[in-house]
């Protein structure tokens, strides 16, 4: 019984004090132009890690600085453990302003522009050449063993059908409970799937403050959707929601909802930004999953949880993303994307209870070291979620 | 043959097939002390609703014990309960529009 009640984890402490599951070197580039020149550092360089968007210049105000929050947050999470940061030079989102937030968590930052270092092939060559030191100082460290209490583990349900509120919701609500008790954090988000559900959570909230807050977010992105004159059921459930089940937008967010368990929504925080309390946290992101996922690894979360009825392929360039099936026919067809099964609570095989502590002890060894399916698929999945016109 | 379903909260208007069951079966539907023996007028693949009891055009539509959307028709014991029957009440947009004409 130590080990369910006093789970540990094997991970790198950081300068800045928190502690990451993974110990990648992150080629960052803040600009969609610098994006290829970064993916070729990483075939260059074993250990190394990146990913393609196509942010960074030409933004502005809110939505300029939810991207550099994003970039920011992807640098400093604990998993990495030193970033080379690669811009062309002229963008808005410059390299430079990036790694000087990103060095004041005291890891190893280095910058690379294209225009400054001798176009595409010498910026290659420079950031490979930092890039192979930071692996091989990486790779000096050893694990330790620390708490739960630790870590910021995301929940996110993606591709969903009828059996996700059944099975694999309820179970990862169950472990986002023991990780509350645990003195750790656990991060829900998806706002668009929680319309409908809003009022159970404000009945959880802390105080006024964050139910009044609940409410405003929810607001904020459903008049989104009734400004554009459409039901936003033309986009959400989607049609594979629908195929599987899944109604009306209502139905999905209280099935999405059951991710949350039963703790006290102790904060409400912006997209992209680290949870200032531990506990549960609700961070106000769209339901498109690659956005969320990326808004819950750059808020800190150094593991995921993510629950999947359709079967979905999703991972990060730098956290471990648990992939939890809702019902078992899936799981056997895509063994390959799949890391657990909850649909043995649909067979009647086994307890929302029991699934959960499986869940828990597959965290600690995920966070371990342990690779996921969507690690060893190479699943680099980034995209941030843009609240303003491109200029 | 026993086929499966579970209805959440006693008062739900729907219950959820946990297989596909052909048109005409008749399921026992159970949750806590409430008992609906319903004969399926529609085949109902695995995880689609299908009502429990009679459901008015205009009247919630209960799942969870809370409200997933509204009825856009009748709809009988037995039958198919998705989105050609039931619409949601929430991202509105296109009601919103008809509404405010401007």
């Amino acid at each position: 019984m130590g080990a369910q009640t006093h789970p540990k984890f094997w991970g790198y402490r950081r300068p800045d004090g928190r502690v990451g599951v993974r110990n990648h070197v992150l080629i960052l580039p803040t600009i969609t132009c610098a994006t290829q020149a970064a993916k070729q550092v990483t075939e260059l360089v074993h250990g190394t890690v990146s990913f393609i968007h196509q942010h960074g210049c030409a933004q502005v105000g809110v939505d300029y600085e939810q991207t550099f929050r994003t970039y920011v947050g992807m640098g400093t999470n604990p998993n990495v453990y030193g970033v080379v940061v690669m811009g062309l030079g002229c963008e808005t989102h410059q390299a430079r302003s990036v790694a000087g937030e990103i060095a004041k968590s005291g890891k190893p930052v280095e910058v690379v522009s294209i225009q400054d270092h001798g176009g595409t092939l010498g910026a290659i060559a420079r950031a490979a050449r930092i890039a192979a030191q930071m692996v091989q100082d990486a790779s000096a460290l050893t694990r330790e063993p620390f708490d739960f209490s630790e870590l910021i583990v995301g929940t996110e349900c993606g591709g969903s059908d009828a059996c996700s509120g059944l099975s694999a919701n309820p179970a990862v609500g169950v472990v986002s409970d023991m990780i509350v008790d645990l003195g750790g954090t656990a991060i829900l988000a998806e706002t668009t799937e929680l319309i409908g559900a809003e009022h159970l959570l404000a009945e959880r909230a802390v105080d006024d403050r964050v139910a009044k807050r609940v409410y405003e977010v929810i607001q904020a992105m459903e008049s989104r959707a009734t400004a554009m004159g459409v039901d936003i059921r033309t986009g959400n459930p989607s049609p594979g929601n629908i195929r599987g089940g899944l109604t009306t937008l209502e139905e999905k967010s209280l099935g999405a909802a059951a991710k949350a368990g039963t703790r006290p929504l102790q904060e409400l925080v912006e997209y992209a930004q680290r949870p200032t309390k531990k506990g549960l946290v609700w961070m106000d992101t769209p339901g498109h999953d690659i956005e969320q996922l990326t808004g819950m690894v750059a808020g800190g979360a150094q593991v995921v949880l993510f629950t999947s009825g359709r079967g979905t392929p999703t991972g990060s360039p730098i956290a471990p993303v648990i992939k939890i099936a809702t019902n078992t026919p899936m799981f056997e067809r895509m063994r390959d994307n799949m890391d657990l099964n909850a649909g043995t609570i649909i067979d009647g095989t086994e307890s929302i209870e029991s699934v959960g502590q499986r869940i828990l002890e597959e965290i600690a060894r995920v966070c371990s070291g342990k690779l996921t399916k969507s690690e060893i698929l190479k699943q680099h999945d980034f995209g941030i979620w843009r609240i303003g016109p491109t200029f | 043959m026993e086929y499966k379903t579970v209805m959440m909260k006693p008062e739900d208007s729907v219950a959820v097939a946990l297989t596909d069951i052909p048109a005409g079966t008749t399921v026992k539907v159970t949750c806590q002390d409430r008992t609906f023996v319903v004969q399926l007028r529609d085949t109902i693949e695995f995880g689609h609703k299908f009502a429990v009891v009679p459901i008015k055009r205009g009247q919630d539509v209960r799942k969870y014990g809370e409200v997933i959307g509204v009825a856009s028709r009748d709809i009988e014991v037995g039958e198919h309960v998705h989105v050609h029957n039931v619409e949601g009440k929430r991202g509105r947009g296109d009601k919103v529009g008809r509404a405010n004409p401007s």
